[in-house]
This record gives structure tokens, C-alpha cells and sequence, in this order.
């Protein structure tokens, strides 16, 4: 395939997932749509197949991540699991967060980790770019892993509160940052001061003095 | 059953959580490692999320999560920083490399 068209595909897509993001964000946007309770198949209202389609991709991209051989791939698929958890939030009515993971996650995490790929790997060589300790290793540690935490989830009675409603939480977030975890948050700004020269330290070239 | 709850919620973060650790390792590439690392904390943070909306009701677990993720940006800015010394030092982010310090 030349150039040209694989970029032509790749803007395609990726105008796809946005213009796809953006549909359900915009139906999401108003919580008491009274579209959200629908039945559409079988005994599903839309929230719940909207929700089984953005665990899908998040699970999807995360999958991505573990398996795909190429690095940029396993950017893509990370950009696809930020995504669905950032979605996620909002089901849980935590928009504030919904929005920080989009700003932080992808505006800045997701780009910085670009940056690095670009910066060191020989991404022409697809097996030396993203090469693993083998599948076996991982389908064990998978094996191990998930099972116990999808048993744990399943099986227990977790205990619920009465009304689970979709609320507004981002000025009580706003209200709680400042008054009772004030000292974490002022905290926070000092490690991300120290991260910032840290990280400008540790990564600059050395200058010969001369 | 089919209808969202919260279990629906932690199995998405058991299948976050499985995949992320095989990255970390499994991945010889150091920035892979970091991507797996974010998978973790994301995991983490939709179970932190989903507690507080249908067991505990305030925004004690949105904040937590945001703390989380105040602490995974500045990880990843450290971490991708080792990445690229490493990468000066040694010419290659295998990190099966990076032993000097066994000798």
C-alpha cells in the first residue's frame, strides 16, 4: 500500500473514533435523556449498550497493548483504553474526572509517550521495537491474574447504597480539594514541581565544559 | 443481569489490570513497561471510581483517583526521562541492558 493511502486511512480512522467518541459524549452529555432508559434489544436500555461498547474498547485497546509487536500500536491501543476509561467515568458521574483523564492521560501522558517512541526506538525494525519474554510467560501471568480478580468481582455481595443517581460532583470536588485535602493537594504541586526539574535534569544531554 | 452495575465496572478493571501487568512483564522495550504501568493505575482508578459511585456516594474516591492520576503524569514524565538517559547511554531500550549495576 503507497503512502498516501495508508495516511488517507489512518486520518479516516481516526476521524471515526473521534466523530464515535463525540456522538456518545454529546448523548451522554445530559443524563436525564430520556432516551438513556430505552429498551433497544431484549431487556438492554441504550446506557447499557453504549456501556458494553466502551468496555469493549477499552478492554480491546488494552489487549492492544499487550500483544500488538509494534510499539505505535501499542500507543494506538493505549489511546483506545485511556479513552474507554475516561467514557466509563462518565456512567459513574464523575464528568471532573472524565475530563482530567482526556487533558492529563491523552493531552499529556499518551503525547509524551509518542515522543519517547520517536526518540529512542528503531521503529523500522518492528521485532527489536516492541519484542516480549514470549506468550507463554504472559498467558500464564494472565492466567494467574485476571481470574482471581474477575472471581473476586463476580462472586462477592458487594454492599450498595440506596440510591445510585447520576449527580453533579464536580463543585463538591472543587470544595473537598480546598478544605479537607488541602495538604495532599498543595502536596501534589511540590511532586510535580520536583518531577519537572527532575525530569529536565535526568534527560538533558551533558555539555562538555570546556 | 445484562444491566450495568457495579460488578460490570470491576471486571473491566480485573481485564485492565490482567493485561497491564502482563506488559510490565513481558515487554523487553522500556517504554512499553511505562505503557503497562498506565494500564495498572487506570484499573486502579476505574475501581476507585466505581466504588465511590454505588457503595460509598461522596467524591472521596474521585479525588483519590485524581491524585492517582497527578501521580501517574509525573511517573511517566520521570520514567520516560530515565528511558531517554538510558537510551544515551546504552544505544538501545532493551531493559535487559541497563545491568550495570549487577556487576
Amino acid at each position: 500500500m503507497s503512502k498516501a493511502s495508508r495516511m488517507f486511512w489512518w486520518v479516516v480512522m481516526a476521524a471515526v473514533v473521534v466523530a464515535f467518541v463525540g456522538y456518545f459524549a454529546s448523548r451522554l452529555g445530559s443524563p436525564a435523556a430520556p432516551q438513556a432508559g430505552r429498551v433497544v434489544a431484549g431487556s438492554l436500555t441504550l446506557a447499557d449498550v453504549v456501556f458494553y461498547v466502551i468496555a469493549l474498547l477499552t478492554v480491546g485497546g488494552a489487549a492492544g497493548v499487550a500483544l500488538s509487536r509494534n510499539i505505535l500500536y501499542s500507543a494506538v491501543g493505549l489511546l483506545m483504553a485511556l479513552l474507554g476509561a475516561g467514557s466509563l467515568y462518565v456512567f459513574l458521574s464523575a464528568d471532573f474526572l472524565a475530563v482530567t483523564q482526556l487533558l492529563v492521560y491523552i493531552g499529556g501522558v499518551l503525547v509524551l509517550i509518542l515522543f519517547a517512541v520517536m526518540l529512542t526506538a528503531q521503529i523500522g525494525d518492528v521485532n527489536i521495537s516492541n519484542a516480549s519474554f514470549g506468550i507463554g510467560g504472559g498467558v500464564l501471568l494472565f492466567v494467574a491474574a485476571a481470574p482471581l480478580l474477575l472471581a473476586v468481582a463476580m462472586r462477592v455481595p458487594w454492599p450498595q447504597r440506596a440510591d445510585v443517581r447520576a449527580a453533579e460532583t464536580t463543585a463538591q470536588i472543587g470544595n473537598a480539594l480546598l478544605k479537607q485535602w488541602l495538604l495532599p493537594f498543595e502536596l501534589a504541586s511540590l511532586i510535580l514541581l520536583a518531577t519537572l526539574i527532575g525530569a529536565i535534569v535526568i534527560a538533558r544531554k551533558e555539555l562538555k565544559a570546556d | 443481569m445484562l444491566h450495568v452495575s457495579l460488578t460490570h465496572f470491576l471486571v473491566v478493571g480485573a481485564l485492565l489490570f490482567g493485561f497491564g501487568i502482563v506488559t510490565v512483564a513481558t515487554r523487553r522495550n522500556a517504554v512499553g513497561v511505562l505503557m503497562g504501568v498506565e494500564l495498572l493505575l487506570n484499573a486502579a482508578n476505574v475501581n476507585f471510581v466505581a466504588f465511590n459511585h454505588y457503595v460509598v456516594g461522596a467524591v472521596t474516591g474521585q479525588i483519590f483517583a485524581l491524585f492517582v492520576i497527578v501521580l501517574a503524569a509525573a511517573e511517566a514524565a520521570v520514567g520516560l526521562a530515565i528511558v531517554l538517559s538510558i537510551f544515551q547511554t546504552f544505544k538501545t531500550i532493551d531493559v535487559r541492558t541497563a545491568d550495570l549495576m549487577r556487576e
